[in-house]
């Protein structure tokens, strides 16, 4: 047990829907989402606002020594994904194989399993992303 | 009454094949397959389970139909494969498409049939005003036991309706259910996977029901089953459906493009969703569609729907077919591995 469960709950609007956030002085995005937009700082107003849910790959890792939680699950495919606000957001990729992995590649947001807080703890659900054609 | 105001579909991406399942278990692959009706059964990975199919196709639902998630007053999911056993895969639903937290929410369990009682209570809840739309899911990761029967056709997937009255793409004109206490398959409090009784979930169980409500409906509305342009039964295997089919004189042809288990073995509570759904797909306006689900233990539900022309603007996308060719097979090691099935594994 990871007694992760502030963690998880605190994570449902940014995991489940790409929460994050949108400065209405400078008009920047921002995920995760921040208190302080770090252009305008005391003159930024900083709202809710969920991310495009797709993007394009803009650069990829493939993880075979994953974490614990993770280790089961390798070789997996981590990459940094480029939204078209300009917002970069790190994901696991899922469903897509490997000849279709590459920078600039097109990819859609999917709602899958993080990670359980072992057999009998909370499950932590949210975003990956997979390869479209 | 109400109607479908939007639908969508989720089958995970992993196959395996009848043949690779039999050769494990040192089966007759051509026997097996032929008797159950049944190529292959998409697998859900190890970070796929009933609520995160419920999710993507409660998106797809909603993104093709173009509803405000803030109307969705309530949300019912329906499974026999629920990640937890206490606590909602509802309110994960609820949050993750962004109609929480002004709504209710529940889950439903009734073997196949959970999802479709879910759509009779949100007809209810839109007829009587109570919600303006309400999501009804159908959703599992279907559990076989290694070298029982029902691995060979036990699959995942799920299916996501959205009932109201705000232009439905097809009419609920009527509905009619038929209910008996039968235990033809069963899973007991902490049991890993489901036991059946073998040959007595046909006559007594699967066929007694659906042909009674089907019967029950059409005696009700004054219609014949081979009036519609299309029936979808609940399809535990690609064999059953031909057989109530033929038992209520509906045309071979009607059946098959809402039969998908040969495809995708029987994704259970999504199983007669899944069918309608690719109906919906290729269906025209004013088609008309009698849907008889069942489950386990055991009950029917039957629809019968009339589509409109709305559907033309609001196909769900991807479409069934889509999503049943987008597809990656594995072989049994990799099934067990993303089954969760190598118990010495531990977290």
């Amino acid at each position: 047990m990871r007694d992760a469960l502030p963690l998880i709950w605190r994570k449902i609007p940014e995991r489940y829907t790409l929460l994050g956030s949108h400065c209405n002085n400078c008009k920047t995005d921002y995920f995760p989402q921040r208190t302080i937009c770090p252009h305008c700082r005391s003159k930024g107003k900083l709202v809710d606002k969920q991310m495009p849910r797709e993007g394009k790959v803009y650069s990829f890792t493939e993880v075979h020594s994953g974490p614990a939680g993770f280790q089961h699950e390798t070789p997996y495919f981590l990459a940094i994904i480029e939204l078209p606000n300009k917002v970069k957001v790190l994901s696991q990729l899922v469903d897509s194989s490997k000849d279709k992995v590459k920078v600039g590649a097109p990819v859609k947001m999917v709602f899958r399993r993080i990670f359980a807080d072992g057999a009998e703890g909370v499950i932590a659900y949210g975003f990956k992303f997979k390869v479209v054609n | 009454m109400a109607g479908i105001i939007g639908y969508g579909v989720f089958i995970p991406r992993f196959r395996i094949k009848v043949e690779e399942i039999a050769r494990v278990w040192g089966k007759d692959a051509a026997r097996v397959s032929s008797g159950l009706g049944i190529k292959e059964k998409a697998v859900a990975a190890f970070d796929e389970d009933s609520a995160t199919i419920a999710v993507e196709a409660s998106r797809n639902a909603i993104e093709s139909s173009g509803v405000n998630p803030d109307d969705i007053g309530a949300v019912f999911v329906g499974s026999e494969s629920k990640p937890y056993a206490v606590k909602p895969t509802a309110t994960i639903v609820g949050d993750a498409v962004g109609a929480s937290p002004v709504m209710t929410a529940a889950d439903f369990e009734f073997a196949c049939k959970a999802g479709t009682t879910g759509i009779q209570t949100c007809m209810g809840m839109v007829d009587s005003g109570m919600i303006k739309v309400g999501l009804a899911v159908g959703s599992d990761t279907a559990q076989g036991r290694p070298n029982d029967a029902l691995e060979f056709s036990a699959g995942s997937g799920g299916a996501a309706f959205l009932i109201g009255n705000d232009k439905p793409i097809a009419l609920i004109e009527d509905t009619y259910s038929f209910t008996t206490d039968t235990p033809d398959f069963w899973r007991r409090q902490h049991a890993e996977f489901p036991r059946h009784a073998g040959r007595f979930t046909a006559e007594p169980a699967y066929f007694r029901h659906v042909l009674s409500a089907a019967e029950g409906l059409l005696k009700k509305i004054g219609k014949k089953a081979n009036d519609f342009d299309h029936v979808v039964f609940h399809q535990p295997n690609g064999k059953f459906p031909q057989a109530a089919a033929k038992k209520l004189g509906v045309d071979a042809e009607k059946i098959k493009t809402g039969l998908l288990t040969p495809m995708i073995g029987n994704t259970y509570s999504g199983a007669a969703m899944v069918g309608l759904a690719a109906v919906l797909d290729v269906a025209k306006p004013n088609d008309e569609v009698l849907v008889v689900s069942y489950g386990s233990g055991a009950g029917s539900d039957a629809f019968s729907i009339k589509v409109t022309k709305e559907i033309e603007k609001k196909r769900s996308k991807p479409s069934v077919q889509e999503l049943v060719a987008e597809k990656e097979y594995i072989d049994y090691a990799l099934y067990v591995k993303h089954r969760q099935k190598l118990k010495a594994l531990g977290d």
